[in-house]
């Protein structure tokens, strides 16, 4: 019984001479190799040259700055709630009198911490985050570490410098 | 005794330059084997040691020498050790009869560009070849190792197998010639009188030959990893395993430089006269000297093309090829330059002959091969 009508019944029939002769085929091959050879090699070479990965590739953490360069953070401590590999930690901090340039809430994080073991950069901090303060850059990646000393991640290497902001292309 | 000195100056200075010329063609065959092979992947290759790699021949080279040299315990050591010498031997002596160019005189010093002019000299060719299969049958033998003695006894059956279809499309051009010397072969062949014009099928029929001698892909059966894991070099390790990849690629080079004289006209270029009149014998000489090297050349590249080409053959028909194609065709050739020679018009027959061959070819299979209706 048949399904559908769409199944052929393949018959392969004697090689004809020419395909017992292999030569044409060999000819065949050589000039698809040969055209190869001229053609432009699709290496990237990776640490010297990058590819460009797409305006929503998710790397390296940013804490952002708003225009005036305060951070945007008040460590509400969502995005370590959303966090399945709860790589993120905080300590909440007042700002006293005076920190108004510096920080944009009354509240804000002393100290933040991703641990780039535990992160998975899925990116639910980013989604979670109801201040836009904590973002995955697209150009930059997480450097390799040899030591687990350099593995936790504080304000110092997170929050975004203020003479090289990062811009996603939907912003500008 | 002064003639004593200047003979053996000359032998002994051309012989290095020969073997230097060897040596490093060989290394650099390597680079270019995996540069080639890169290129037709659409890859780069190796690019780290030196601009453009060039350096990686050093690399490897110093890679081997620092490995640990291992010697299977149950292994016949003394023989395990001969095998890569001998395999080194025999790839390097073949040279020394492929003429690379007339004769130059420097000072009062005459330089032959051919080690022995002897009238053998592509007897010793096939003889020496011939020898080479013992490196790998000794060497494979003495690893103690299965894989290495099956993949030993598959090179000594197929070299076998393809001397015979060799020397067969030797015979023509012995015929045509009259000589068995390399030089008499080559000087036949000046002014454009190229044995590629009389000999196309002779040529193919030697061409795949030497790629069945040179165990190169689609004829490298003896060490195809699939099956043998390693074939006869299963067990070796450090400059012992190099030695044999080594002597495959001067075997490549030599078999090269040996279809180039047998023909493409050996150190014959066009325009070979206008250049002696302009710089000089020595000039169109050396020139000559560089024709056939850049013709072997040209012959290394089409085997590794050719390698990144076509895969494997299985045993049965690498036999079914040698025995009953290769060998049949042969003789058919021997007997068209035969007719060639006695009717006087050898381009004519030589195309005649492929003619026929095909045209027979195709009437055989239309009356005898039976088709399945489908």
């Amino acid at each position: 019984m048949k399904l559908s009508n769409r199944s052929k019944v393949v018959e392969q029939g004697e090689m004809t001479l020419a395909e017992r002769m292999y030569l044409p085929a060999i000819v065949g091959g050589m000039a698809t190799t040969l055209k190869h050879f001229f053609s432009k090699p699709v290496t990237i070479r990776y640490p010297e040259q990058t590819r460009y990965l797409g305006p929503i590739y998710r790397g390296h953490h940013i804490l952002k700055k708003d225009e005036q360069g305060a951070e945007r953070c008040t460590a509400c401590g969502l995005c370590a709630v959303a966090c399945p590999a709860e790589a993120i930690s905080m300590v909440a901090e007042e700002r006293k009198k005076g920190e108004e340039k510096l920080y944009r809430e009354e509240k804000y994080a002393k100290v933040y911490e991703i641990n780039m073991l535990r992160c998975i950069f899925c990116g639910l901090c980013e989604e979670a985050c109801p201040k836009e303060a904590i973002f995955l850059r697209h150009d930059q990646m997480v450097p390799v570490f040899s030591s687990r000393d350099e593995v936790i991640y504080g304000k110092d290497k997170l929050v975004e410098k203020m003479d090289q902001r990062y811009l996603r292309e939907g912003w500008k | 005794m002064d003639l004593f000195d200047s003979v053996f100056l000359a032998k002994a200075s051309f012989i290095g330059i020969v073997f230097a010329i060897t040596l490093g063609i060989a290394a650099y065959s390597t680079y270019f084997e995996r540069k080639i092979a890169a290129f037709m992947q659409d890859r780069i290759g190796p690019d780290r040691a030196g601009p453009f790699g060039i350096l990686q021949p050093l690399a490897d080279a110093v890679k081997m020498f620092m490995k640990e040299d291992f010697i299977p315990a149950n292994s016949n050591k003394w023989l395990f050790i001969m095998g890569p010498c001998l395999s080194m031997l025999t790839a390097l002596m073949t040279s020394a009869v492929v003429p690379f160019g007339d004769t130059i005189t420097i000072g009062d010093v005459t330089f032959d560009l051919q080690g022995i002019d002897v009238n053998i000299g592509i007897l010793w060719v096939f003889g020496i070849v011939s020898l080479g299969v013992y490196g790998i049958l000794i060497g494979g033998w003495a690893s103690n190792n299965k894989y290495s003695l099956l993949g030993a006894i598959r090179a000594a059956s197929q070299n076998i197998s393809y001397e015979l279809a060799m020397g067969l499309s030797i015979i023509a051009i012995l015929m045509m010639t009259g000589s068995l010397s390399t030089k008499a072969i080559v000087e036949a062949q000046q002014n454009g009188h190229w044995n590629i014009l009389y000999q196309p099928m002779g040529f193919i029929i030697f061409l795949i030959c030497a790629f069945a001698e040179c165990n190169r892909t689609p004829f490298d059966l003896p060490e195809c990893e699939t099956e043998l894991i390693g074939g006869y070099h299963t067990e070796y390790s450090s400059m012992k395993l190099g030695f044999y990849l080594f002597a495959e690629y001067i075997n490549m080079f030599i078999s090269g430089a040996v279809m180039a004289t047998l023909y493409f006209g050996g150190y014959d270029y066009p325009g070979i006269d206008f250049v002696t009149a302009q710089l000089g014998a020595t000039a169109a000489t050396l020139i000559g000297a560089g024709a056939l090297i850049g013709k072997s050349l040209a012959f290394v590249f089409i085997f590794m093309w050719v390698r990144w080409t076509l895969p494997r053959f299985r045993y049965d028909q690498l036999m079914g090829l040698g025995w009953s194609g290769l060998i049949p065709l042969a003789m058919f050739n021997v007997v068209v330059t035969g007719l060639g020679i006695l009717l006087d018009q050898q381009i004519l027959i030589g195309i005649g002959g492929v003619v026929v061959f095909i045209a027979g070819i195709v009437v055989y299979d239309q009356l005898f091969v039976k088709k399945k209706i489908a």
